[in-house]
């Protein structure tokens, strides 16, 4: 990706994050405030499209963002430039981006839909 | 060097010496106090009084050339325009070559890294007419021409490019000033290739590394505002990304 698209990405993840962590600092007050026990989370959030949506966008932003921003970190902090320390770099930040995504992914997909998906409803 | 003289104050002030491939060192000096002088006036003294082969740059004295920038305490300064008393902390003054760029000899950096980069962002003018043609008219009031007056008092004294902890993290980044020239270039409805200062100046190392830590805005001599123009390159190149310019 340019620079340019490396900018854009940013900006526009930042710009999705920052409702999205609002929401989500207020779900946990919520959750935590109302004395919900993990089932009763759990019953709220599995099947639900709107969570996995929320979450799935939530990991997908995140992801991308904190990838990019530690490209910018270890260019300027570390001296990953050039041509070999570029590669490097980008591959590094690629490997923590998609990392990050596998395990942001995984734990959405436990908490909304993969009992749903397993027994068959709600899809 | 020390020097007591019944009456007169001194300043104290040391002053980077050597050059590439020696150990640099530091030379303090006690230069007598004026009421009013200027950080150049004491390199100056230094050098006609105490020690004649202390290097450093100057041309014109009166805050118009911009080739007497240096460090001072720790901070780029246009010297000649530099008050002592606005500068030295209990008459004691540290005056170094500037930040980020290379060093030729005692206070003098070598300046054509940050000129080279004027080049690599395109900030060249691009002609929309001949010398056959009229004279295109230019609105003193419109908006591009406001932002483009907005910047073009720069007088490449490199303060910025000094101040910027950017350049000092990424050597690649194109700087304020080289961008703030192309921000006005690219304001100007007598450059005809806006799209070329657009692409110099969006690639690796360009307006979009910048982080507005706002050192370049906040100790530019001119009070100019590379920020804000660097602010303008990323709005400019992101309405062109999203095919609305």
């Amino acid at each position: 990706m340019s620079a340019l698209q490396l900018f854009i990405v940013q900006r526009l993840t930042a710009l999705i994050m920052a409702p999205l962590v609002l929401a989500h600092l207020a779900v946990m007050a919520y959750a935590i405030h109302g004395g919900l026990s993990v089932a009763e989370i759990l019953g709220r959030t599995q099947g639900s499209w709107l969570w996995f949506g929320f979450y799935g966008l939530f990991v997908v932003a995140a992801s991308s963002h904190a990838a990019i921003g530690l490209r910018a970190v270890l260019t300027e902090w570390v001296g990953f430039r050039g041509r070999l320390g570029g590669r490097l770099r980008d591959l590094g930040c690629a490997v923590f981006g998609l990392a990050l995504f596998g395990l942001g992914a995984r734990a959405v997909w436990a908490v909304t839909l993969a009992n749903t998906a397993t027994a068959g409803v709600g899809l | 060097m020390e020097r007591q003289v019944p009456g007169k104050e001194f300043l104290s002030v040391t002053v980077q010496r050597g050059q590439p491939g020696e150990a640099v060192r530091m030379q303090t000096f006690q230069v007598p106090a004026q009421d009013n002088q200027s950080v150049l006036d004491v390199v100056s003294w230094i050098q006609q009084n105490a020690n004649p082969s202390l290097t450093y740059r100057f041309a014109c004295r009166v805050g118009m050339c911009g080739s007497c920038a240096m460090m001072v305490n720790d901070v780029p300064r246009w010297t000649c325009r530099t008050h002592v008393s606005k500068v030295a902390k209990a008459g004691v003054i540290a005056i170094a070559p500037l930040r980020n760029l290379p060093l030729i000899k005692d206070l003098v950096a070598d300046l054509d890294p940050f000129f080279d980069k004027w080049t690599d962002a395109e900030a060249h003018h691009h002609p929309t007419r001949d010398r056959d043609q009229p004279i295109a008219a230019v609105d003193p009031d419109s908006r591009e021409r406001r932002q483009a007056n907005a910047g073009i008092e720069c007088i490449n004294c490199a303060v910025c490019y000094a101040a910027c902890d950017t350049v000092a993290g990424n050597p690649d980044f194109l700087g304020p000033a080289a961008l703030q020239r192309a921000w006005t270039l690219y304001n100007d409805t007598k450059n005809a290739d806006k799209n070329a200062v657009l692409d110099a100046v969006t690639g690796q190392g360009g307006c979009h590394t910048c982080h507005s830590l706002g050192s370049c805005t906040n100790l530019c001599p001119n009070e100019l505002d590379p920020t804000a123009a660097i602010a303008g390159l990323k709005r400019a190149s992101a309405r062109r990304f999203f095919g609305r310019d």
